[in-house]
């Protein structure tokens, strides 16, 4: 391992969830306001994941009051305590830029079916 | 003195305490052993020289005058780079510079030999804009145009020109240093430093504080 992978591997977390485009996942994110800190929750579907390593970054996407509101977020960061995936979706695309486009039912995403 | 030579070996990203992303490029600096000290009464003023990066004793590693000059002050190892940095009193000095020297969040000057881009045009080279790509114009797309007025009967000087671009001596400053490992030898300086991986470079006190 040389130099730089061992400063980040010293700033990464050790496990980040398996999740992927079209999954519905809740993001814990710490937020600081004056002194005080508190978790504020932000839950959609992630469009995409894109980089590696400490570079890795998600974006997600949810309806905020009939608007569309995207966050993207590094996944190694400190501020982002906790990640949950709340629903595994079916869809054939890497990146669900469509998703944009689209409102309502049009916007539903079917949920995947697991072997058992 | 605040000075230390090292050598570039790329760059990545940290996060700091507040969780926030910071570039930084991963400097392994030092240890530096002083080869010679100048002083007043000898030299005329006071400097001391410092060697980085130890070698290999091949033939073509040193110079015979340089391996004597090494020899001479007692250095039994050969040295990739040797730096003269001026200081108020060369004996105060220690023997080997180690990147203790440095703190995090200190602002410092990082010196290195830019990458080279050969002969370069003027849109590469000073950021023209060129001509369009159509609409009647003919091979003068990436071209200067004019070189100035016909009044003057000349051109001016540092009339920008197409030219060697890079691989030239280049000082970024006012970098502040993330993080300082003084068990690796390792500097994080916050944001990008001139030259390629593997470069050396001379990271100093900045002189704008």
């Amino acid at each position: 391992m040389n130099v730089i992978q061992e400063i980040q591997q010293a700033h990464m977390k050790n496990e980040v969830p398996d999740f992927g485009p079209g999954d519905t996942v809740r993001l814990d994110i710490r937020v600081v306001e004056g002194d005080k800190e508190r978790i504020q929750a932000f839950e959609g579907v992630c469009l995409y994941r894109t980089g590696k390593g400490i570079t890795e970054t998600a974006t997600v996407r949810k309806m905020s009051s009939g608007i569309g509101v995207e966050r993207t977020v590094p996944l190694h960061s400190p501020r982002v305590a906790n990640i949950e995936v709340l629903r595994r979706g079916a869809v054939r695309r890497a990146r669900l830029y469509y998703l944009r486009d689209r409102v309502g039912k049009k916007a539903r995403i079917r949920e995947k079916m697991t072997a058992r | 003195m605040q000075a230390i030579l090292g050598r570039k070996l790329g760059m990545t990203q940290i996060f700091d305490e507040s969780g926030a992303v910071v570039p930084v490029t991963v400097l392994e600096a030092g240890p530096c052993p002083v080869i010679q000290r100048k002083t007043k009464d000898k030299d005329g003023y006071e400097a001391v020289q410092l060697g980085f990066d130890e070698i290999k004793d091949r033939k073509r590693a040193m110079t015979k005058p340089q391996r004597g000059h090494l020899k001479k002050h007692g250095v039994d190892t050969l040295l990739r780079k040797l730096h003269e940095f001026q200081v108020d009193d060369a004996s105060a000095v220690d023997d080997v510079v180690r990147v203790g020297i440095f703190e995090a969040g200190q602002k410092v000057d990082v010196t290195g030999i830019s990458k080279g881009k050969g002969f370069a045009g003027v849109m590469k080279r000073h950021n023209f804009g060129g001509a369009p790509a159509s609409h009647g114009i003919s091979k003068i797309h990436r071209m200067p145009n004019s070189n100035g007025s016909v009044d003057a009967a000349r051109v001016f000087k540092g009339k920008k020109l197409p030219g060697q671009m890079g691989n030239k001596k280049v000082t970024t400053q006012g970098l502040s240093i993330a993080q300082v490992d003084a068990e690796k030898n390792l500097l994080l300086v916050k944001g990008a430093v001139p030259g390629s991986k593997g470069s050396i470079v001379v990271v100093q006190k900045s002189v704008k504080g």
